[in-house]
């Protein structure tokens, strides 16, 4: 559009990629800085000599966060909850959306509409907990994976993922004398692999990160998450440097270390997860 | 079965989409019993509540936690610092990225496009906890900031324990966190726009500004109000884990929310029945501001959220 090579129009698009660059730059700061004091060395971090880059390179934080017991369990303890919950939830997403996605299905419409209102009505965070202490579930690890097991959000994007399908293909499955489920589990599931995906993603971001449950529902340590651990690092060291109290419980750079080490899971899947996650968007977008 | 036609139908129907129900039985259970059971649980707000006796067993007390609620100082500040908060978040948060893809979409270059959208996103995928401590690396009297102001010989600015300038540190991280998610919206947005138009403005002679504000902006003009109204109607409802885990002892003032409210006389102070009584306050007001707000997108001749 416009006069590719006009004088103006050059300097309007170098101004803006220098502006673009800037700001992308700026955002990357908050990261740079953690990775760079993670790898620097104590002395030079307490000099304040450490800003975006490592002084003194060294992986000695790394090394000794990996001694921390606690913080490897949960870290392998987090990985293995994040597949199960995901798995879970794929499953009970898929199983609510496919027969909601049957525009004949009796009764389809008001489960439906049941699930939607799930979305705006909240029973509140002390009716779940005593709900979930019903179950007897207070203290386990079922607590953090059974009442997010579904999302109605991530089931409308599968429900319509699957109402996307040519009906000319549940045809063909249909005389070929597949069954419902051997329709769903050999023929469609194929086809809405990106999206299949997209929510796959959804639900383990979502769970890796959380934390508001495990501080609701877990009481024994053994039971904490990644991001639980992390908190407790974080604030042994927050609260006393901001209390002018000198002794920090944990090293400034063995945090960063632990942040580092958070932050990886995300930090090696997201290049090629982005796109999924850029159309998962457009997709809720579209349907507003 | 062929006696009966009407009950050979059900049969046939039945017998043709009984995997189907099969299929929908374990999530349907799950919502009975995760879902709407706990919502009955909200009577707890209604009782006092004893733990021994249970939910349905305590004595009724009728609106006596919400009359606590409502003359308790700490009730107050929690809901001035929630809406506090977020018309922040609105005020700082929701411009810059609508600033942002206007002008990203004026580039030609796909690969800065890219690139941009990509890092700036990236935020969005790391969670509260690894972000407050990342603002202790930045902020705290050895973080980044202080230690490039002492670069200049400068003094170290308390900005984590000043309520005032913590609230901009809040805001400000709610940005990093948030702006590439509503980027890649409105880009989105005006990838879906009909290019043709801005061509025509530009044959007739306009100018890119000119362009931007006739042209571009309204093709986004609908869901920029539709995200607008949406937030103004979530005024009352505030996230849990960005307040709490970015809040400290020293900034309570400015940092103590609603729903941080409801977890520490709820879960940490165990007083159920009151805290319940605030959490549905929180709700019913955010149900009503919804709801008006989706009445009012509809009023505009948008389609509303609902």
């Amino acid at each position: 559009m416009g006069a590719i090579n006009s004088k103006q129009e050059r300097r309007f698009q170098r101004f803006w990629m220098g502006f673009f660059i800037v700001i992308t730059f700026i955002a990357m700061i908050p990261i740079l800085r953690v990775l760079a004091v993670s790898l620097s060395g104590k002395n030079a971090i307490i000099a304040g000599k450490v800003f975006i880059l490592p002084v003194d390179f060294n992986v000695e934080a790394y090394v000794k966060s990996l001694q921390s017991g606690s913080f490897v369990n949960a870290f392998w303890y987090s990985i293995l909850l994040m597949l199960g919950s995901t798995v879970l939830n794929l499953v009970m997403t898929v199983l609510a959306a496919y027969p909601l996605s049957k525009p004949n299905l009796k009764g389809g419409k008001l489960v439906m509409a049941l699930f939607v209102l799930t979305m705006y009505l909240h029973p509140g965070v002390i009716p779940e907990y005593l709900n979930v202490k019903d179950f007897k579930m207070i203290d386990t690890v079922w607590a953090l994976v059974i009442p997010g097991a579904l999302s109605a959000y991530n089931m409308i994007i599968m429900c319509n993922a699957f109402k996307g399908i040519d009906s000319a293909i549940y045809d063909a499955a249909k005389i070929d004398g597949c069954s419902e489920a051997k329709t769903l589990t050999r023929v469609v599931l194929p086809l809405v692999y990106p999206t299949l995906a997209t929510l796959g993603l959804f639900y383990a971001v979502g769970r890796w990160n959380g934390i508001s449950d495990v501080l609701y529902y877990i009481n024994s340590s053994k039971l904490f998450t990644v991001q639980m651990v992390l908190k407790q690092f974080v604030e042994s060291v927050n609260v006393s440097v901001e209390e002018g109290i000198q002794t920090n419980l944990v090293a400034e750079n063995i945090k960063a270390a632990s942040i580092v080490i958070s932050m990886l899971p995300m930090l090696i899947v997201y290049p090629f997860v982005q796109k999924f996650f850029t159309r998962g968007i457009m997709v809720g977008a579209v349907k507003g | 079965m062929e006696k009966d036609g009407k009950k050979s139908k059900v049969g046939i129907y039945l017998r043709n989409n009984w995997q189907l129900y099969l299929m929908l039985l374990v999530p349907v259970v799950y919502m009975i019993l995760f879902k709407y059971k706990p919502m009955l649980g909200v009577v707890v707000a209604f009782k006092k509540f004893n733990v021994f006796k249970g939910i349905w067993s305590s004595p009724w007390i009728g609106l006596a936690n919400f009359k606590e609620a409502f003359s308790s100082k700490d009730f107050w500040s929690a809901l001035k610092n929630t809406i506090i908060l977020n018309i922040g978040d609105l005020i700082i948060g929701f411009p810059i990225p609508i600033f942002l893809a206007v002008f990203l979409n004026e580039l030609r270059s796909e690969r800065i496009r890219k690139t941009t959208q990509t890092l700036l996103y990236l935020p969005n995928f790391l969670s509260w906890v690894i972000i407050a401590g990342i603002v202790t690396q930045l902020f705290n009297s050895s973080g980044l900031v202080n230690n490039i102001i002492g670069a200049f010989g400068g003094e170290p600015v308390s900005f984590l324990s000043n309520s005032f300038i913590w609230r901009f540190v809040y805001w400000i991280m709610g940005v990093w966190q948030g702006a590439g998610y509503s980027l890649i919206v409105y880009l989105a947005a005006l990838m879906a726009a009909d290019a043709s138009l801005g061509e025509a403005a530009y044959i007739d002679g306009a100018t890119r500004l000119q362009r931007i504000w006739h042209v571009t902006l309204p093709q986004i003009s609908s869901t920029i109000t539709v995200l607008l109204i949406m937030q103004v109607g979530r005024l009352v409802n505030i996230s849990f884990d960005r307040p709490y885990l970015m809040g400290n002892t020293l900034v309570k003032d400015a940092s103590d929310v609603i729903s941080t409210y409801v977890y520490s006389v709820g879960l940490a102070a165990g007083r159920f029945d009151f805290a319940t009584a605030v959490g549905l306050f929180q709700t019913v007001v955010g149900i009503i501001l919804v709801l008006v707000a989706n009445w009012t997108i509809k009023k505009m001749g948008q389609e509303g959220i609902l």
